[in-house]
Parts: C-alpha cells; sequence; structure tokens
C-alpha cells in the first residue's frame, strides 16, 4: 500500500492529525489524536495493517520532548509496512495500543522498563527485562553502561521478583 | 479438586523443557492450566546498550549472540541493515555466500528445535539423530569462518572469507545427505501415534489471534498465513532462488511442527541452488570507508595498514538516518530499527525478536491445557531466550 494513501485515508477522517516524515513507509502523528488513527489503521478494511511488529524507542536528551517511539505496523493483507513516529515529553504518558493489538502489551512493557515511558490504559504495567526494584531505566542516554552503584557489593538477595 | 481452588507451580527458570532461563507460573485447576503468566529476562545481556557504545563492526558478535542456535541468521539481518543504513550494495558472490550461511544457520536452529521438542515429549532418538546433522553445519562454519557456533562470518559490506574449495565440498555433501536423514527423522516421528496424539490439536491457535498476538516465522505460517519476509521483502538477493512458503492449516503443534519440517526441505534447495550458481567476483564491496583492505596488501603497503588499523579501531561512519529492516530469522522477522548520528556508532539499535512475541503469547496458547501439553506447546513455538532477552 502506498504511504500516500494511507495519508489520505488518515487526512480524510481527521485532518491535520499525520505528516509525512520523510522516512522510509514513515509517518508522524499528533499527540491529541494518537489513539484515534491507531484504532482507524487498525480497523478500517481498506487500511487493515493488522500485526503490530514492535514499538522503537529513542532518548533524544537534551531535546524536548525527550522521546522518540516509532510503531512499525504490517498489513498482512499485501505485505506492507507502516512506521508511526511519535514525540513524547518526559513525563507524559503516552496511550496505550495494547487494547487494539496483543503484541502491544509486551512491546509496551519493555518500552517502560528500559526508556521510563509510561503508558496510560495498559492492563500490566510492570517491569519486564530487569526486576521490580530495579532503579532506572537502561537505555536512557543518562544511564552508564556500567550501571549505577557499580562499586558497591552486588547483594542478589536484595532482588524483588515479580 | 475442590470447586474453584486452584494451585499455582513455578515452571522454570531452571527447567529442561523451558529452553533455557523462562519461567512460567501456571495456575493449575487439577491438571487445566488456568492462567499463565511468563517472567523473561535472567538471560538479560544488554545488548542494544552495549551496541550504542561500540562501533557497527563490533556489534556484529554481539548479534551472534541473540539466537545463538542459528547464528548466522542474526548477522544476515544486522549486516543488512547497516547497509541499508548506509546505502552499501553488496556484491553479487558475497550475498550467495550469505544466503548460504544463513540457511545453514536456520537448519541448524531448526536441528535443535526438533531435537528438543521430541526429547520433551519423549521421543528420545530424534536429538540424536538431529546433532549428528547439526554437527556437519558445524564443521562447515569452521571451515569458512574459523568458528563452529557463532561464526560471526559476515562483515558490514560483504563476507569475512571467500568459499574454499572444502567449504563448497562440505556444503554440497550435506545438501546430498541431508533429505535421506530428514526421512530418518520423519519415519520417527511424523505417523508415529503417540507424537500425533500428543501434539494434534494441542495449543491452537487461529491466524486471526496470531497475527493479533505478533506471530511470525514457522509459528505463524503454521496457521495459515503465508508470511514469510523472503518472499514479501527480498533482501540479499532472495528473490534468485526458487522456493515455497509452507503453511500450515489448524495452527496446533502438529502443524508447526510439519511447517518447519518442510522448511527443512525447502532451506536445502535454496542452499542448493546458491552453491551450484555462485557467482564469480569479489566477496565485498569495494569501498575504502567500509570494507578492509586485504592482508597480502597489508604488508606491502603502509597506507593500507594505517587504513586497516584506522577502520577496525573506528569503524565505518554511518549517516543520520533512521531505519527499520527486517530479516526471515530461524524464529521469525528479526528486525532491526537503526538510527545513525553521523557517527561510528548507532545512536539506537531496537532489535525486534521474533521470540519476544512468541513468548508473550503463551498465555493465550496455554490456557485451557494440561500441564504436560504446555511442555509440547513451548517447544513447538521454538523460543531462545538468548534473542528474548537480548
Amino acid at each position: 500500500m502506498n504511504i500516500q494513501t494511507v495519508l489520505n485515508a488518515i487526512e480524510e477522517k481527521y485532518p491535520q492529525a499525520a505528516a509525512l516524515t520523510g522516512g522510509e513507509n514513515e509517518i508522524s502523528v499528533a499527540r491529541d489524536r494518537f489513539i484515534d488513527v491507531m484504532h482507524m489503521l487498525h480497523d478500517d478494511p481498506a487500511l487493515a495493517f493488522d500485526m503490530l511488529i514492535d514499538i522503537a524507542a529513542m532518548d533524544r536528551i537534551p531535546r524536548v520532548p525527550r522521546f522518540d517511539i516509532v510503531y512499525i505496523l504490517l498489513s498482512t493483507k499485501d505485505f506492507s509496512r507502516l512506521l508511526v513516529r511519535l514525540s513524547a515529553g518526559e513525563d507524559e504518558e503516552v496511550p496505550s495500543v495494547s487494547g487494539i493489538w496483543g503484541s502491544g502489551n509486551w512491546a509496551e512493557r519493555e518500552v517502560y522498563d528500559l526508556m521510563g515511558i509510561k503508558f496510560s490504559n495498559h492492563p500490566d504495567l510492570r517491569r519486564i527485562l530487569t526486576w521490580k526494584n530495579f532503579e532506572g531505566h537502561p537505555l536512557r542516554k543518562d544511564f552508564p553502561l556500567k550501571g549505577k552503584n557499580f562499586d558497591q557489593q552486588f547483594d542478589p538477595s536484595e532482588i524483588q521478583d515479580y | 479438586m475442590a470447586e474453584g481452588k486452584t494451585i499455582t507451580l513455578n515452571m522454570g527458570p531452571h527447567h529442561p523443557a523451558t529452553h533455557g532461563v523462562l519461567r512460567v507460573e501456571v495456575e493449575l485447576d487439577g491438571e487445566i492450566i488456568v492462567k499463565a503468566t511468563p517472567h523473561i529476562g535472567y538471560l538479560h545481556r544488554g545488548i542494544e546498550k552495549l551496541a550504542e557504545n561500540r562501533n557497527y563492526l563490533q556489534v556484529i558478535p554481539l548479534t551472534d549472540r541473540l539466537d545463538y542456535a542459528a547464528a548466522s541468521a542474526n548477522n544476515m539481518g544486522y549486516c543488512t541493515a547497516v547497509e541499508k543504513l548506509m546505502g552499501i550494495e553488496v556484491p553479487k558472490r558475497a550475498q550467495y555466500l550469505r544466503v548460504i550461511m544463513a540457511e545453514l544457520a536456520r537448519i541448524m536452529g531448526h536441528h535443535l528445535w526438533i531435537g528438543t521438542h521430541a526429547l520433551d515429549i519423549g521421543a528420545m532418538t530424534v536429538i540424536f539423530y538431529a546433532f549428528r546433522d547439526r554437527e556437519m553445519i558445524m564443521d562447515i562454519n569452521e571451515e569458512i569462518a574459523g568458528y563452529r557456533l557463532t561464526p560471526t562470518f559476515f562483515r558490514i559490506g560483504g563476507v569475512a572469507a571467500d568459499a574454499t574449495p572444502a567449504f563448497i565440498q562440505k556444503v554440497r555433501d550435506f545438501v546430498k545427505w541431508f533429505p535421506k536423514a530428514l526421512e530418518g527423522y520423519h519415519t520417527l516421528l511424523t505417523e508415529n501415534k503417540i507424537w500425533t496424539t500428543r501434539t494434534m490439536g494441542i495449543g491452537k491457535i487461529s491466524a486471526e489471534d496470531a497475527v493479533n498476538a505478533g506471530l511470525t516465522g514457522p509459528s505463524l505460517r503454521g496457521s495459515g498465513v503465508a508470511y514469510d519476509i523472503r518472499k514479501a521483502f527480498p533482501y540479499s538477493s532472495y528473490e534468485d532462488f526458487d522456493f515455497k512458503i509452507p503453511v500450515g492449516e489448524n495452527g496446533d503443534v502438529y502443524d508447526r511442527y510439519l511447517v518447519r519440517m518442510e522448511e527443512f526441505v525447502q532451506s536445502v534447495n535454496i542452499i542448493d541452488q546458491a552453491i551450484e550458481n555462485l557467482p564469480e567476483g569479489p566477496i565485498a564491496v569495494d569501498n575504502p570507508w567500509i570494507t578492509n583492505p586485504d592482508l597480502t596488501s597489508v604488508q606491502k603497503d603502509i597506507t593500507d595498514l594505517a587504513r586497516r588499523f584506522v577502520l577496525n579501531t573506528r569503524g565505518p561512519v554511518a549517516p543520520e538516518k533512521e531505519i527499520y529492516h527486517a530479516v526471515e530469522g530461524a524464529k521469525g522477522e528479526l528486525g532491526f530499527y537503526l538510527a545513525g548520528d553521523g557517527t561510528e556508532h548507532p545512536f539506537r539499535m531496537k532489535v525486534r525478536s521474533p521470540c519476544f512475541y512468541l513468548a508473550s503469547a503463551l498465555p493465550r496458547l496455554l490456557v485451557g491445557h494440561m500441564v504436560a501439553d504446555a511442555i509440547a506447546i513451548i517447544g513447538s513455538i521454538d523460543v531462545v531466550l538468548g534473542e528474548i532477552d537480548r
């Protein structure tokens, strides 16, 4: 499916909500219309992006808003890809897409765990790769590579698991 | 069992049938699973964070350790993604060598799957045959790359070494031998009454649910969705080869088994076509900013020596650009979201791991089945924890 077709379809229903970014098969979506557009991309039979492949988040500190989130979608009807870009500030909550695509559940948990972006209306927003009382979010650019408290003795018994 | 009373059972992380360190917390009503919660992260090594602090060449060995059962397939994903980011066109001979290595890796991954999957269900013999044949591929890896399990044979812009006559002979021997070996696996399992009873109708997932849950690869194709990236978005000359995408109908454990068994045949078929039609020419792109000068010229020419040193300590530079590129790994869609920032290391590398989403679908697959079937289901989606936890 052509990226321009997708954009025109969104423009018809939600004017000014989406725009081309210049990236391959990529559009950016405005914050206030984000969840409506995502619902439309999934439900509209002409678009039918029925699979959420992945969510990639980037920490662009010191830029404001701080984070870029890229949703990678796929339509299994004609195998076309779509990348949806959204910006989010440090204390902003992003609406969860786990109600639309089941794969969004773990994808968002991972973004929350490693990047520290919170998702509203998520059914089960827990850490996934690190443990319950882990401090900080490792993939943020201000998190040191060797970890925090590197010179302190590590005590495995302090780890709380879910 | 008293009405409404359930017990919680912890499977893993040190359980031989969870294929690594997967922990599944299952809630049981008698022997029926009413709720399943997978816990992951026991093998988290921070590969994405490490990648941000290394140059593009130094990330290649890290990708080997994602899905360590099929290491070359991950190299394929990473290297083609970096080449897309940098806008490099790889020579045909290198592309064909890559295809051979990636398909051999896929077969290696499927060998591990069939051996352990059958072992979990109780058929012990299969693993001995599978590992005997897996050893042949390890020898091929050793011949061309020097390493057996994690060859790190790919480079950005090409491959590390040219095919030797011994390599070509070993691949030909394998292609000739393997169909016979596969017949052996079929004899042991496909019409085996115990095997079919344990697998048919177990762990069913409809095409719609599988797509919604983000399943890819053989596990999705078992439900009847013919999504194979080698056909949908061809890369590395896959459009040159003639092969089929096997699909199942019912989406149960048995269909996923049949799909993978047919993938063995298709992979061997691709390797056969690639080794017989291997084009002549260079094995790496001719670009002084990306590929190494060869070792003979390094010994004679001081500028080549300096260039080799600089290239390997600093690494090639990527433009300020973001791309997503995916390949068909052994387990499904292996994608790399790469953000370059004009320096030698990725600003961000996000690995789209197929196994991560396969494991996330476990609650849907397990509920309603017995504990013994959980083992069959975990085996059938073929997860490798190195790739889930990264």
